[in-house]
């Protein structure tokens, strides 16, 4: 991850770690529009960009914002829009264009419920939205999802990168948790502009140099569109090859896998804890890519003797549907959520992983030596 | 000698340079067909052309060129 | 390789050659193009007086016979050739019967989603300054679905200049009613004509962007006659001048036609235009901060909030 050139620790809120992290990686470009509950990030925005030269605008509407990143991404500079559930919706449009003429951008949405104007709670129902159908047509973006604040300003960093490599936009799913929570955190350093990756193809005026670039998404010939997403979905293959995240507690024995992203991660991980105190051989999956989904760490638990698997997200139940895939019938797959702004209790995820745990005759061991191996 | 020079890559037969030619001699050539199947203009009296530029200022397929 | 930044975070800029400069106008000589040169065969003592701009590509329009699309294109691209701007100019291209019109300049293009080219132009303005951004809109594009985006890049007094194509009717999609189409008249989705009581009135985008104090410029010119042909270049060219100069937002309306979906032959269609068009779209400037004796629009925001102390801040 981001090499700190000082092992300076700041405490900052999620939010205002998602701005600056975005600019030290060479952001200074930031179009948005309020909405909670991610509004400290555009106020952050609004302050520091005046001071370093970059751009602070707020948009009239999440679709501008959007809009203006595309206009950005053409014009060949990193740019980002944050925004939370609803707003994102809004966003999808620009997100579905961005894919189409191979546009990096990245899009922050600090979720909240839903559907329609549904909470400002934290809520993590928008794993659909952004790991299937943000917009119309055939695409993926890279999506990705922190669960401490020091994540936030990892992945926001690496965010960037993924997007020039890759020409596609890449999305942060965080949520209303996260974005307001305060952490200590060591910042990445501060990307030179003159060293970000050149963009040949960006609409920059020709400077009579060259023959005109189009940044464009319509090809009325449908074998040329054909082509173009056979070659976009031949980068989708690179990205889930190489670019597939996810971080393992306690799997390699693990009988009983949860898996949980984001904040909801934070809670499966102490429920995790404790059923290992209890005797159960329990891990617990972490994906940092939703997009693209962790399968092959999905393959290795079940290779090393996963029987069970449980999803624990705050929504009705959505990357359920991935681990499904993933396991592909080789295991039981359950689920445990709550929605509408609630967060699961580290109480009632044990309870689901206990249950699960004994529908599929899993051994429970002696409760001491658990507790050793679990405090590792 | 002013003349005017229809392309015919371009040229789509509107007929707009036929009513503004002040001197009236450009029509469309019924015996001539484009790639695209349209008959392009031509000019029918070029010892009249004044290279007013008019046919040029009005065709929407800037088809024509101008030269005095 | 560039070893020029924007200094901005966008990406560097090739280096200057060739007309990357605006030069100073009436300097600009007419050059056949290279792919016409056989075709026209120049004899000795012959002169090109008019023909194809540098700053179209060979490509043949996509438009169809008579429509008014190509004329003021082409009044477009004899601008950016006049004022030597073809190298820094990107231009955004809409959603209609113009969306391929990023093959016919020959400047760089970008093709916008439906109405939002103005948010686009926007940020690439932000991004390189120093760029002349135009983007090229028709009626339903810029007055229906992209209205906010256009109000709103009006009012921030973006340094953009904006081509508006009212022809009153949606063209690309089949001839249905568009923000603009005059009442009691006649299209696929207003079969029995636009009925105000139900439809309500078309929108006069002039006048309504006129109040607003981030343009600096705003007029309404046609294209059918040679007459208000040349007054629309003049027109445009002074919009891309009030940009260049940073003076504000610029935007010119050109009263067009559509003849397919009209349903008239080009020449009917001026008839038309003539008859209907022009007494509800009345042609003139509706904003002109510089006659106003202003230098910008922001001297002329101003003004015009004089008695209140807040908006006086930071100023003198």
């Amino acid at each position: 991850m981001a090499q700190a050139t000082d092992e300076k620790r700041v405490l900052m809120k999620g939010n205002e770690v998602l701005a600056e992290s975005a600019i030290r990686a060479g952001c200074r470009f930031f179009f948005g529009y309020p909405i909670t509950p991610q509004t400290e990030l555009a106020a952050y925005m609004a302050k520091r960009m005046p001071k370093i030269g970059g751009t602070y605008l707020q948009a009239e509407s999440e679709i501008a914002a959007i809009n203006m990143v595309y206009g950005a991404a053409a014009a060949g500079a990193r740019a980002m829009t944050s925004s939370s559930s609803p707003g994102v919706s809004l966003k999808g449009e620009g997100v579905s264009y961005m894919a189409g003429a191979d546009l990096p951008g990245v899009i922050i949405n600090v979720e909240r419920g839903g559907p329609g104007l549904g909470g400002i709670q934290p809520s993590q129902s928008d794993y659909w939205q952004a790991t299937r159908a943000l917009g119309h047509g055939d695409f993926f973006m890279p999506v990705f999802a922190p669960s401490t604040v020091q994540e936030m300003a990892d992945l926001v960093y690496h965010a960037f990168d993924v997007a020039d490599e890759y020409r596609t936009p890449t999305m942060i799913l965080a949520d209303g948790l996260l974005g307001q929570m305060m952490e200590p955190v060591v910042l990445p350093p501060a990307r030179d502009l003159a060293d970000l990756p050149a963009k040949p193809w960006a609409t920059t005026g020709t400077r009579m140099a060259r023959r005109h670039n189009v940044v464009n998404s319509l090809y009325l010939t449908p074998e040329e569109l054909e082509r173009t997403n056979v070659e976009r979905f031949e980068r989708y293959d690179r990205i889930r090859a190489t670019e597939q995240r996810a971080e393992t507690y306690l799997v390699d024995d693990a009988e009983v896998v949860v898996v949980a992203f984001g904040a909801s991660s934070r809670i499966a991980r102490s429920a995790v804890k404790k059923a290992r105190e209890r005797g159960w051989r329990v891990g617990l999956l972490r994906p940092v890519t939703l997009w693209p989904f962790p399968v092959d760490a999905v393959q290795a638990a079940l290779d090393g003797g996963a029987r069970a698997f449980l999803s624990v997200e705050m929504n009705m139940g959505q990357m359920v549907d991935d681990v499904r895939l993933a396991v592909n019938g080789r295991a039981e797959v359950a689920f445990y959520g709550r929605t509408g702004g609630i967060i699961p209790t580290p109480a009632e995820t044990l309870e689901h992983i206990e249950a699960l745990a004994r529908s599929v005759g899993a051994t429970r061991r002696d409760a001491d030596a658990a507790t050793t191996k679990a405090g590792e | 000698m002013p003349r005017i020079v229809v392309d015919d890559r371009f040229c789509k037969g509107c007929g707009l340079c036929v009513d503004i030619c002040p001197q009236h001699i450009i029509e469309l050539d019924a015996d001539r067909l484009t790639a695209k199947g349209y008959h392009p203009a031509r000019l029918t009296d070029p010892d009249r052309c004044t290279g007013c530029t008019s046919c040029y200022q009005t065709c929407p397929d800037v088809a024509i060129t101008v030269v005095r | 390789m560039s070893t020029q930044t924007s200094g901005r975070g966008g990406a560097p800029a090739t280096p200057a050659a060739g007309n990357a400069a605006p030069k100073p106008a009436g300097r600009h000589v007419v050059q056949l193009p290279e792919y016409q040169r056989e075709l026209v065969d120049l004899q000795p003592g012959e002169r090109v007086v008019a023909c194809r701009p540098h700053a179209f590509t060979d490509v043949q329009n996509s438009y169809c016979p008579g429509c008014t699309h190509g004329i003021v294109q082409r009044l477009v691209a004899e601008v950016i050739d006049e004022l030597g701007i073809e190298g820094i100019t990107v231009g955004i291209a809409p959603v209609g019967c113009s969306v391929t019109c990023y093959d016919f300049f020959s400047c760089d293009m970008i093709e916008a989603s439906h109405g939002r080219a103005p948010a686009v132009a926007t940020a690439v303005k932000r991004v390189h300054p120093e760029d002349v951004v135009f983007s090229y809109q028709g009626d339903g594009d810029l007055a229906s679905i992209g209205m906010a985006e256009t109000v709103h890049a009006a009012t921030r007094g973006e340094k953009i200049t904006v081509i508006f194509i009212n022809n009153a009717i949606y063209g690309m999609t089949g001839g249905q009613m568009a923000p603009t189409t005059l009442p009691n008249q006649v299209t696929q989705t207003s079969p029995y004509g636009r009925d105000v009581s139900t439809a309500g009135y078309p929108v006069r985008v002039c006048e309504l962007l006129s109040t607003l104090d981030g343009v600096a410029y705003a007029e309404r010119v046609s294209c059918d006659n040679l007459k208000d042909i040349r007054a629309a270049k003049r027109a445009i060219k002074k919009a891309f001048e009030y940009q260049i100069e940073g003076v504000g937002y610029s935007l010119v309306e050109v009263v067009s036609t559509c003849p397919t979906n009209w349903g008239m032959t080009p020449q009917q269609s001026f008839d038309w235009l003539r008859e209907n068009m022009l007494p509800y779209y009345p042609l003139g400037v509706y904003r002109d901060v510089r006659a106003e004796g202003f230098a910008t629009a922001a001297e002329a925001a101003a003004a015009r909030a004089a008695a209140c102390p807040i908006a006086q801040k930071g100023r003198e």
